[in-house]
């Protein structure tokens, strides 16, 4: 079977291969959940190239209805238009809006359908699409016609816990906890974003990271799309590697840590630290 | 064999249903996990452990249940597995090492060492022998699978074998963490608490009711007729009740970070402090206690009984702070704790107590189980799941 597998640019492990090989084989969602930045969202995109098939991408708010992702019927436009006297207005299918499920499920090819951060929704919000989901189909009440997909979409969806998911809801789904990778992955992964970054500079910025991550009071920990953004931040100030290496109290705390650390409670907590161990030096 | 898999996950509380177990028949029938254990395990629970708290339970049962292989209870088929292996072992020495080794072997110290050797062997021969991991699949029809696997995998294939490795990944436990049996930071705090919230229409009618509107406006033939509806906003009420002070000294900081989260997340929250067990007063401010003394009583009159009452305390003291008029440790009070529990939890329709100390501690405590008694068992420990069984109570 032609499944996915990590690759050049996202390096994903055995078991989640597995969990989207599953889903992909019996054409069931996949639940995705695990820290904010480690790469829930970017797994879609890499499953769709993997696979070759275009991506839908549905982002959720706390304002979405599970109804704008089948269609929504615009009244308001047809109301004017009834007063205009516009032709249109006899047939309701012009007033019908499309949502991001309608055009996966009715693509000519297979698609991946990125349903992202389901939790940020209303908490009935995923029971609603139970059926839909479930058969891959829906009623639309105004035009009384049924969308049936036409190919099973491949269904990804990412969620970081805000909200407990209903039971009925998971039992349809696969699920997957990515978890925080550990060193020997996190090398791989640099690797593969900054294949030319210098060995040494990456090899002192992930101490200088599993340190900073190692702090166990932080409100938010840095995770791998910090890690990035403070590598990419470090390669443009050219910074030499013994920056990173040098034990001086006035470089205690590292360099550029806007990217890493993103809260102020956590600068100053980070701070106390680099302080307190100047102090235990002397 | 995979039913039974089933039902320890369902014995250890991990709520795999038939549709799942029907999904993981047809994911192998499918063949996404490839005959590999390790792809079996991710597989197995990519489809049946839906929730990061119970990853590490399920490691748990996976491990017992498959490693039950090694050794099944009873029966032909466990007595064959106790009695074959070493005389199947002396066998596949003869089989595998040549004359030389041998008389090496008996040379060096026999059987002993004989069975060291014959572990390296076993080792090689596991790198190129590739069905040897099939015996989930087949589960034991084959004697060779079954207890040919045993010895390889379990008791002698050591570092190199394919299985010990499988077993590592959930030997490993690395989501134990994850579990909700726990203690807590801030975050997962947060996290149960918003089961707290329940969304309701009250209140003045403030935001537009668009279809309602359209409808209305249909109905009236064409002339537009405005409809609201109430804005949503969380209504839920609390209460807090602190213990501070003596034996919750070291359970400050966890109630804290609680406090902290109950901050963001309520409209109308108030929080009043108390030794041991509340009594006639309680007070709004540790540091200023003797100015910011409240009377009881003047509190229940204030907030309503849809207010829901939470207290935080490790219900350590002595019995007769709770039962006795004049018990308490500071003061002379009037009335026992007791009676100011009953009129305080008589009062809000809900209440609930958390108690950081472990659950099984609770028994060491005579005081403890009193004011289990007083709160009708609605006390819950200071764990992810308490609070969700708390939330759950208080919700209900």
């Amino acid at each position: 079977m032609a499944g996915f597998k990590s690759t050049s640019s996202y390096i994903a492990s055995r078991d989640l291969e597995v969990a989207v090989n599953a889903a992909v084989a019996l054409q069931r969602p996949l639940l995705v959940k695990g820290e904010p930045g480690t790469g829930k969202t970017v797994l879609a995109h890499e499953v769709a190239r993997s696979l070759g098939y275009p991506l839908v991408e549905w982002h959720i708010k706390s304002t979405t209805k599970a109804q704008q992702g089948l269609y929504e019927y615009d009244a308001v436009s047809r109301l004017r238009d009834g007063q205009l006297g516009d032709a249109r207005v006899h047939d309701i299918g012009n007033y019908i809006v499309r949502g991001k499920m309608w055009d996966a499920f009715e693509a000519d090819r297979p698609q991946v359908l990125l349903i992202d951060e389901i939790d940020k929704a209303d908490i009935e919000f995923p029971n609603d699409l139970l059926l839909e989901l479930d058969r891959m189909q829906f009623f639309v009440y105004e035009t009384r016609k049924t969308v049936v997909a036409k190919h099973r979409p491949v269904v990804i969806i990412t969620s970081n816990n805000e909200k407990e998911l209903p039971d009925a809801f998971l039992r349809r789904c696969f699920f997957h906890y990515i978890r925080f990778p550990d060193r020997e992955t996190m090398e791989r992964i640099v690797q593969s974003h900054f294949p030319d970054i210098k060995q040494e500079l990456a090899r002192e910025a992930l101490n200088v990271f599993f340190q900073v991550r190692g702090v166990a009071e932080l409100k938010k920990k840095p995770a791998t799309s910090e890690l990035l953004d403070w590598l990419k931040l470090l390669m443009i100030e050219d910074l030499p590697p013994e920056v990173l290496r040098s034990q001086d109290p006035k470089t205690a705390i590292p360099p550029l840590y806007g990217a890493l650390l993103k809260n102020e409670q956590d600068v100053h907590l980070f701070e106390r630290l680099a302080f307190l161990s100047r102090q235990r030096q002397r | 064999m995979l039913a039974q898999f089933i039902y320890a996950l369902r014995g250890a509380g991990i709520p795999a249903s038939i549709t799942e177990y029907l999904t993981l028949l047809q994911g192998m029938k499918e063949g996404v996990a490839d005959y590999s254990v390790d792809d079996f395990y991710h597989l197995s629970r990519a489809t049946l452990v839906k929730d990061e708290r119970h990853l590490d339970r399920f490691d748990r049962v996976f491990g017992e249940v498959f490693k039950g292989l090694e050794l099944p209870e009873g029966g032909e088929d466990g007595d064959l597995s106790r009695q074959l292996p070493e005389e199947w072992l002396r066998k596949l020495a003869e089989k595998l090492l040549t004359d030389e080794e041998k008389a090496m072997i008996e040379a060096a110290g026999g059987f002993e060492a004989l069975m060291e050797k014959l572990k390296e062997r076993l080792a090689e021969q596991k790198g190129r022998h590739q069905g040897g991991s099939k015996w989930i699949g087949t589960a034991g029809t084959s004697p060779f699978g079954a207890h040919g696997y045993n010895p390889e995998g379990v008791r002698i294939g050591q570092e190199e074998s394919r299985h010990r490795r499988a077993v590592k990944v959930w030997d490993k436990r690395e989501f134990r963490d994850l579990d909700d049996s726990i203690e807590i930071g801030t975050r997962n705090i947060k996290l149960a608490l918003r089961r707290l919230r329940r969304f309701a229409r009250q209140g003045a009618a403030t935001e537009l009711d668009l279809p309602d509107t359209i409808r209305s406006t249909a109905n009236n033939a064409g002339s537009l007729d405005l409809k609201m509806v109430p804005e949503r906003h969380n209504t839920v009420k609390v209460l807090l009740f602190l213990d501070i002070g003596g034996s919750m000294d070291d359970h400050v900081r966890i109630s804290a970070e609680l406090f902290s989260a109950c901050r963001a997340e309520f409209k109308h929250l108030e929080h009043f402090y108390f030794h041991n067990c509340p009594y006639e007063r309680l007070w709004t401010d540790n540091r200023r206690r003797r100015e910011s003394e409240v009377p009881t009583l003047e509190v229940l009159r204030k907030y309503g009984p849809d207010f829901k009452a939470i207290f935080v305390g490790d219900a350590s003291m002595s019995p007769y702070e709770v039962i006795q008029p004049g018990g308490s440790v500071e003061h002379w009070n009037e009335e026992s704790g007791a009676a100011w529990m009953q009129r305080i939890t008589g009062h809000f329709r809900r209440s609930a107590w958390l108690n950081p100390m472990p659950q099984a501690a609770w028994d060491r405590t005579h005081s403890t189980g009193l004011l289990l008694q007083l709160m009708e068992k609605r006390m819950f420990p200071l764990t992810l799941g308490g609070i969700e069984a708390m939330t759950r109570e208080l919700s209900r």
